[in-house]
């Protein structure tokens, strides 16, 4: 039976059906899908690791210890698992090890856009690349098959386009796999410079072998035509080359993108007259093509930057455009803001007010740098808040740390804020460190994490503590306040800012959209009372605008958060009557 | 060019599009259709312009994004995204629109203004749009929630399905408890008045 599945959905479809048993990933757009996928199997151990370097360590544990294992990421989320990645190639497998990377060419929600191909070359992994949710299935099971049989991790790259894409997939069942057996084995797994120097040697004689492989393997397939014109493409590029050009063009079609073939290349592009690399991102195809002294059209005639598209190929390769209309006037944008309710909303007018430097993070409050906010100074990666705040007032003296603050979430917190934090105490600083807490990973859907007293499956655990770690950190000011409580906010702010000593303010209060949390009823605007004045309109909430002259409340998205109540100086805000 | 048909749907970010397209993505997938459906996840449905393409061929569908001048139909929930995405309408394709309008943030800071008429606009133009009231028809149904839905009903008038296959893919894609109103959100849209 065929169904539709998100891309994401069948990779996890095809985990299940491959006998993986053991999972761990953190939460990133576009690769999140996958784990919460995973997890409504029984027969698969899932879990939320604190970030995507100790994800990739347990699943490098448990391919160790004989099972076929897996860990998901973002594309810069593998930088923070660059470190077992790169010597997780030496060590090689027992049990079949894949690690997927999404990449978000376009950047529909990253910080910046690299291209994780580069990562399987520099780590001199294999590398597959699904082109639809039926390849995404299937070639889970190939890369099991060779990750096993070449004793290797396995890099699995993914894009937006084909992780929230949903295509036809056929479900089959599980084969169950039995767990390999355990063998000691410290020259393979204990990497000190002496084994390392041999496994280093076992690595480029399995780039040898996996080369060979590239030359026959399945996964690479040519699709030829009766035409002038070969392209060489991968992964969602073959999809727009294909609706592009048809059957007017002939394609190679690489499934392994790490290590390219030779001979098929030479081979294909001897019927063409001309050869053009279709990818996104950076010219990796096209490279290793010109280097085999074949000349070819790549990135001279498709972008260096942000996604391609069928439009993109047909313009550049037949030279053919959709005819189509357009609106004249200016459309005004739209961009992602805090939704109604947000408990970080109130943080950031406050720190707005107050005019200080925040050192931003990555996370929902984000948004926090948007008009009419505009708090935010600086985001960079995960983490980077605490300790590019520390550099910050290190470079700019005492009196800069009594106006700046950093801004984690708690979900970023347990990923990387914590060693910052450390620096902070140990190296003296007196840095000011909110930790907005929502009691969720918010922006990639609602994930548990350490501090939420849920796992993955939905077991309830013990919650780490924000105040503790804090705490054993050596931090001796710990505050904890309600971020609608504004003026409390305000106070415990200036106070902490003040102090010349570190300190943490935690602002708790639950994301907005979990369930259990209950909504009051819609606020009401007294058109009488209202003055025009505007100032409900500061704290960027999408549910207020004015209309006819005075603000107006909309009732389908306002959520009683009573922020805008306690700012109106007419009281012209009402709380809602009982529907 | 591939002989794929193209359908988006448009809106802000938390008006249910994934719903919709789900329910769309059934229905096609039920009649022998070769489907691909693009959804966005993640920063941008926070009240962001949302987009989500399903196309469908009896061949096979290779892209799964729709681009300018591609799109035999638009599904709009809210005004100004029409406007946003008229350029991706195929020369003689039809836009559904609901009549309801949300003021992005740059409106509502007074950076930029909210364009008037924007429908009547459109249909200056000579393309063939369809505007409701799905709001205030998902009220009636029960929940202001169904304009997803209600919009669904919408669509089905301009598209060659039997209205059985429609409620069975209603069936497959709401949960239980919401499915009443939902089908009663998809019997007002389809037999909603179109302004024309």
């Amino acid at each position: 039976m065929k169904q539709l599945m998100l891309g994401n959905d069948a990779v996890a479809r095809g985990l299940y059906e491959s006998g993986c048993t053991v999972v761990s990933s953190y939460p990133g757009t576009p690769s999140t899908e996958i784990t919460e996928a995973v997890a409504t199997y029984p027969e698969v151990y899932a879990e939320w690791a604190p970030n995507e370097k100790v994800a990739t360590e347990v699943a490098i544990g448990a391919s160790i210890g004989g099972a076929r294992s897996f860990c998901a990421m973002k594309h810069v989320g593998l930088n923070v698992a660059a470190d077992p990645l790169f010597t997780s190639t030496y060590t090689g497998v027992n049990g079949g090890l894949i690690i997927a990377v999404a990449d978000d060419p376009g950047m529909h929600s990253s910080q910046n856009e690299q291209d994780s191909r580069h990562y399987a070359i520099a780590a001199k992994l294999p590398m597959v690349e699904p082109a639809d949710s039926q390849e995404c299935k299937d070639f889970v099971k190939a890369a099991y098959e060779i990750s096993e049989k070449y004793d290797t991790p396995v890099l699995f790259r993914l894009s937006t386009r084909i992780s929230h894409s949903q295509s036809a997939v056929e479900l089959l069942e599980r084969e169950e796999v039995p767990l390999k057996e355990y063998k000691k084995d410290p020259a393979k797994y204990v990497m000190a410079p002496a084994n390392a120097k041999k496994r280093h040697v076992v690595v480029e004689e399995r780039m040898q072998a996996l080369k060979e492989l590239a030359e026959t393997t399945g996964l690479n397939r040519v699709e030829d035509a009766d035409s002038d014109i070969g392209i060489i493409t991968s992964g969602i590029s073959y999809q727009y080359t294909k609706e592009a050009v048809g059957d007017k063009a002939g394609v190679l079609k690489l499934g392994l993108v790490n290590p390219l073939p030779v001979k098929l290349i030479e081979k294909f592009v001897k019927k063409y007259k001309t050869i053009y690399v279709a990818e996104e991102l950076d010219p990796i195809i096209e490279t290793h093509v010109k280097c085999l002294g074949i000349s070819c059209h790549g990135k001279d005639v498709f972008p260096l930057i942000g996604e391609l598209s069928q439009r993109i190929v047909a313009k550049v390769l037949l030279g053919k455009e959709n005819p189509f209309d357009t609106f004249e006037e200016d459309v005004p944008i739209r961009p992602p803001v805090m939704c109604p309710g947000c408990p970080h909303r109130g943080v950031f007018y406050v720190l707005h007010k107050l005019g200080v430097m925040v050192s931003g993070d990555i996370g929902c409050y984000t948004l926090g740098a948007s008009a009419p906010l505009f708090a935010v100074d600086s985001t960079v990666c995960m983490g980077a808040s605490i300790s590019g705040l520390h550099g910050f007032n290190k470079a700019r003296g005492l009196d800069s740390a009594k106006n700046s603050v950093a801004v984690i979430g708690d979900s970023t917190f347990m990923h990387s804020g914590i060693t910052g934090l450390i620096d902070i105490t140990y190296n003296e600083g007196v840095s000011t460190v909110i930790v907005m807490d929502n009691s969720i990973t918010g922006m990639t859907g609602h994930q548990q994490n350490p501090t939420t007293g849920k796992t993955l499956k939905g077991d309830i655990v013990e919650k780490v503590s924000i105040e503790k770690i804090c705490e054993a950190a050596g931090v001796k000011r710990i505050r904890v306040v309600d971020p609608f409580d504004m003026k409390e906010t305000e106070r415990v702010i200036k106070e902490e800012l003040a102090a010349e000593e570190p300190s943490v303010i935690i602002t708790r209060r639950p994301c907005a959209l979990l369930k259990y949390v209950k909504h009051e009823k819609p606020l009401i605007v007294d058109r009488d009372k209202c003055k025009s004045c505007k100032m409900c309109l500061k704290i960027g909430c999408p549910a207020i605008s004015i209309q006819d002259g005075k603000a107006s409340i909309d009732e389908t998205l306002c959520v009683g958060c009573n922020l805008c109540k306690s700012l109106c100086p007419f009281d012209a805000i009402q709380s809602g009557e009982e529907k | 060019m591939s002989e794929s048909k193209s359908i988006m749907i448009v809106g802000v970010g938390g008006q249910g599009s994934l719903l919709a397209s789900r329910i769309l993505g059934n229905v096609l997938l039920s009649q022998g259709y070769d489907v691909k459906v693009s959804e966005v996840h993640g920063m941008s449905q926070r009240g962001g312009s949302v987009v989500t393409y399903v196309k469908y061929s009896e061949g096979k569908v290779y892209s799964p994004i729709v681009e300018l001048g591609e799109a035999d139909a638009i599904i709009s929930f809210e005004v100004l995204e029409a406007a946003r995405y008229v350029s991706y309408l195929k020369k003689g394709g039809k836009i559904i629109v609901s009549d309801q309008q949300i003021d992005p943030m740059p409106v509502i800071t007074g950076a930029a203004q909210y364009p008037a008429d924007i429908v009547k606009k459109i249909r200056d133009k000579g393309i063939h749009i369809l505007d409701l009231d799905a709001l205030s028809l998902a009220k009636e149904a029960g929940n202001a929630k169904a304009a997803n839905v209600v919009l669904m009903g919408a669509l089905s008038n301009i598209m060659d399905f039997d209205e059985q296959v429609w409620l069975g893919a209603v069936r497959a894609c709401v949960p239980q408890k919401f499915l009443e109103l939902n089908l009663k959100a998809f019997d007002l849209g389809r037999k909603a008045h179109f302004a024309e």
